[in-house]
């Protein structure tokens, strides 16, 4: 059985909204609808969707916080609400906007207090810590209140915080949000070290699609609470036919020929000394050897397709009709 | 010797929150000194009252001092255990009770030894204090029963109080913005307890006394060790039911708790 | 040294009037809030209004000069004006202060006094129609209420609930002030609700109390001129003219209470801008 898995989940919430000067109608309003995931040991899973798209109540019903409306849901093998202090043991979890640690308390502080919380042996608690400490670079405010931290100290330290018990499975829920520059690249550096050590399981809500690029092998694409993409971003640009693109310069001008089998022609430019090719079937490789071989090839450049373009289209695209 | 796992996390919980608080020294002490004086002034409240009247609902200042004195040991021991569960409807209008129900220790637990608060000791302590006072003032025949009920009595009393409390606090849970609903009955129920429950309109008595059973927390106990039949002519047997009401009172409280917790509906995004 | 006293401009009125009616609006949105507020001050009205009544069955009909349906009033009136001059729980300026947004008062164009002042008057004024008549209503059909046989004492009555509510904000605000020294206030707000709950006359009147406390209380706290006096106004306790003078010693202390948060606003204002938050 997957580490995490779904049928047919479904939150609905009820709505009440103004109907005139006094009465008010209930509506009811699936914010998650029927999802089905399946996610394996060691996955990286980004899970992106517009605002509101039901990520964050998915996570929460992954996560124990929210009992479904229907379907299954196992994590870790357990049902989350109903084994939600068992499953606590195995997860992690960093909400962007929400803190688990103590306000008031200096972040070594809350650490300790997390040792106790979740059990852990003090020796494996300290290794886990310390190498914490030197990837993110905690040293510096490991003794500041936690109310007094940066937003990019504060998230440092709540990844920290989720990962003291080792847990098999690491929720994160918008984990670079707000952050500056530098606080984003160390963040991503370690969560990707971390997924690519393949003993924590990451899945990721994210706006940030630098996030998606260098975090996530795998892309589930949430709108209006129903899975309209799943599978890797190669896919995701296939299917919404974005290409990688090839520029080749050549030495004399292009000559109007057919473009290489596998490839079409996107533009012509800088009097037919600058040609664009898309690729559908065939490598870059392939295109530039056959492009050599013609002999008039000078220099060559290599455009990964722009996955900004590619999530705008998706959000843009019109809501599936509903069942 | 070893101690239980969870234990330690309690412990530690607790010790975490008491040094968040005596963060702010200053701050601390006039809490805990207010917070004493506040409990204290229930009990001068029934002496300003007789000020006025030589009697309240046929009862005189002693036997209402002694009804008044085991309501208030009854519900500080209550409010010093899980009397900070009315925090619990900003956690959840907050969406803080999402971080408690991530960890792996019940809710209740969590914001029992997560959010004490010390100064309630206090209240403690002073209550007890006026109790014996009051008892030595009012000097009951003792009989080894009357010994029993004395402390007895306030422990039941406290577990009813206690009830109240957590199935008062689930409101938010279905209401986020219920505001004081609750306090009606906590506080109002402290407020029942402190006089004799014949001072009250009927059905309100009803109410309060039985469907709730504040009667049981001081108010029949007190009749017992005073020696007095009770003027609305309940048998006198009643005054040692108090551990029977209390039993169904949590049962009660624990199942609300638990319908509430399965409803919560974490806000934001 | 010179004190930037608020005094409101033909302008300024403009603006708070506008502030008022946000502040009515703003307090119009928490239904719910005000529903449970509403059934809480209606339990403790029958609670409090029992007692009353037993004292005044007790004491042969007379307790320190309330007959009992002045007492029934005095409570469920009481239980009204709660909210109206709001006793408890306010610590928007504290939390504020906390939090650093309070920066952002200053830059507006009204003194920060005037500017949550109005705010606090348009919820009074939501409260009146609301959280003030609801008990007083379920009161009336329960309990038998005094009725003021003057008419005078009607508006007597309002302007010293007016007062009230001033009053209250004052004192309020100066417990928020102290958060700029303190940060966390939470003793602060204690000690506040332990004056709140007894020597605003909450708990039991102040004429239960010895006769040589009257004097101490009246004139040299604010606490009775939040709750007892618009309640012994409506009561009719005494002669017109006492009423009147009740109503002069909350003005009295409308006003003291005013100046002395301007007067602390500026102290906290340089101390914001020594720290260079």
């Amino acid at each position: 059985m997957a580490l995490i898995e779904t049928h047919g989940l479904r939150k609905d919430f009820v709505v009440r909204r103004k109907v005139g000067r006094l009465r008010r109608q209930r509506h009811v309003t699936a914010a998650v609808h029927d999802v089905d995931l399946a996610i394996e040991a060691g996955e990286m899973v980004g899970y992106i969707g517009p605002n509101g798209a039901g990520k964050s109540t998915t996570l929460k019903m992954l996560t124990g916080v929210l009992s479904p409306s229907a379907g299954e849901v196992r994590v870790c093998g357990l049902r989350p609400v109903a084994q939600r202090t068992r499953l606590a043991l195995r997860i992690g979890v960093v909400f962007g906007q929400r803190s688990q640690l103590w306000w008031d308390l200096p972040l070594a502080e809350s650490f300790r207090l997390l040792r106790h919380v979740y059990r852990v042996p003090a020796a494996d608690h300290a290794a886990r810590l310390r190498r914490c400490r030197r990837l993110l670079e905690l040293d510096e405010f490991l003794d500041t209140p936690v109310r007094q931290l940066s937003l990019g100290q504060r998230m440092r330290g709540e990844i920290t915080a989720a990962l003291l018990h080792a847990p098999r499975i690491l929720f994160l829920d918008e984990p670079t949000i707000g952050l500056d520059v530098v606080s984003k690249q160390s963040v991503r550096a370690f969560l990707a070290e971390l997924g690519e050590a393949g003993d924590t399981t990451l899945m990721l809500t994210t706006h940030d699609l630098a996030d998606i690029e260098r975090l996530c092998r795998r892309l589930v694409v949430i709108d209006h609470g129903r899975v309209v993409h799943d599978g890797t971003l190669g896919e995701l640009h296939a299917r919404y036919s974005s290409r990688r693109r090839v520029v080749a310069e050549l030495d004399v001008p292009w000559n109007g020929a057919a473009a290489p089998s596998g490839t079409s022609i996107e533009a012509v430019e800088a009097d037919a000394h600058r040609v664009t090719f898309a690729l559908h079937s065939a490598t870059a490789g392939e295109l530039i050897a056959s492009l050599a071989a013609s002999g008039a090839l000078r220099d060559v450049s290599v455009l990964e397709p722009d996955i900004e373009d590619v999530v705008a289209r998706l959000y843009a695209a019109p809501e599936p009709s509903r069942g | 010797m070893a101690e239980h796992p969870r234990a330690t996390a309690y412990r530690a919980l607790l010790v975490a929150q008491v040094r968040a608080q005596t963060q702010y020294r200053f701050s601390f002490w006039l809490d805990a000194v207010s917070s004493s004086v506040v409990s204290l002034l229930d009990i001068v409240a029934v002496l300003v009252l007789f000020r006025a009247t030589p009697a309240l609902g046929g009862f005189s200042v002693r036997q209402c001092l002694l009804i008044a004195a085991l309501g208030n040991v009854a519900f500080s021991l209550a409010d010093a255990s899980v009397g900070n569960i009315d925090t619990m409807r900003q956690y959840i209008r907050t969406g803080r009770l999402d971080s408690m129900l991530l960890r792996p220790m019940g809710v209740l637990p969590q914001l029992v030894f997560g959010d004490f608060a010390p100064r309630r000791l206090g209240r403690v302590l002073q209550s007890c204090l006026v109790l014996a006072g009051t008892l030595i003032w009012i000097d009951p025949q003792w009989t080894v029963g009357r010994a029993v009920l004395v402390v007895a009595a306030p422990l039941a009393g406290a577990v009813i109080f206690a009830s109240v409390f957590v199935a008062g606090s689930t409101v938010a849970f279905w209401f986020v913005e219920s505001g004081e609903f609750a306090n009606a009955f906590t506080y109002g129920g402290r407020d029942f307890t402190l006089y004799p429950i014949s001072i009250y309109p009927g059905w309100f008595r009803k109410i309060f006394a039985y469907g709730l059973g504040f009667a049981f927390v001081a108010y029949y106990p007190a009749l017992a060790l005073l020696g007095v039949a009770d003027p609305l002519g309940a048998p006198a047997a009643l005054a040692w039911c108090s551990p029977l009401i209390a039993v169904p009172a949590v049962l009660a409280a624990a199942l609300v708790w638990r319908v509430g917790v399965r409803h919560y509906r974490s806000t934001g995004s | 040294m010179g004190i930037d006293v608020p005094w409101p401009r033909p302008g300024t009125l403009r603006t708070a009037a506008a502030l008022a009616g946000a502040g009515f609006r703003r307090w119009a949105t928490y239904r719910q809030a005000m529903l449970a507020g509403a059934f809480t001050n209606t339990i403790f009205g029958f609670l409090r209004c029992s007692v009353m009544l037993a004292v005044a069955g007790g004491a042969g009909g007379v307790a320190a000069g309330y007959r009992g349906p002045q007492l029934v009033t005095y409570v469920w009136v009481g239980q009204g004006l709660l909210a109206v001059v709001q006793l408890w729980g306010w610590t928007e300026l504290s939390d504020r202060v906390r939090t650093g947004d309070v920066q952002s008062d200053l830059l507006r164009p009204m003194h920060p006094v005037l500017t949550y002042l109005t705010a606090d008057l348009g919820r009074a004024g939501f409260a009146m129609c609301t959280r003030f008549a609801a008990p007083l209503v379920v009161g009336a059909l329960a309990f038998q209420l005094y009725v003021p046989h003057r008419l005078t004492t009607y508006p007597l009555a309002l302007l010293s609930v007016l007062a009230a509510t001033v009053v209250s904000f004052g004192v309020r605000y100066l417990v928020n002030l102290t958060a700029f020294w303190l940060l966390d206030i939470r003793g602060v707000l204690v000690a506040w609700m332990l004056c709140a709950n007894v020597l605003t006359g909450l708990y039991f009147p102040l004429a239960f109390l010895p006769d040589w406390v009257q004097p101490i209380l009246w004139y040299g706290t604010p606490f009775p001129s939040i709750l007892q006096a618009p309640v012994d106004v409506l009561v009719e306790r005494g002669s017109a003219a006492h009423q009147l003078s009740i109503l002069a010693v909350q003005l009295g202390w409308a006003a003291a209470v005013l100046a002395a948060s301007v007067l602390v606003q500026r102290r906290a204002e340089r101390r914001l801008v020594v720290q260079g938050g």
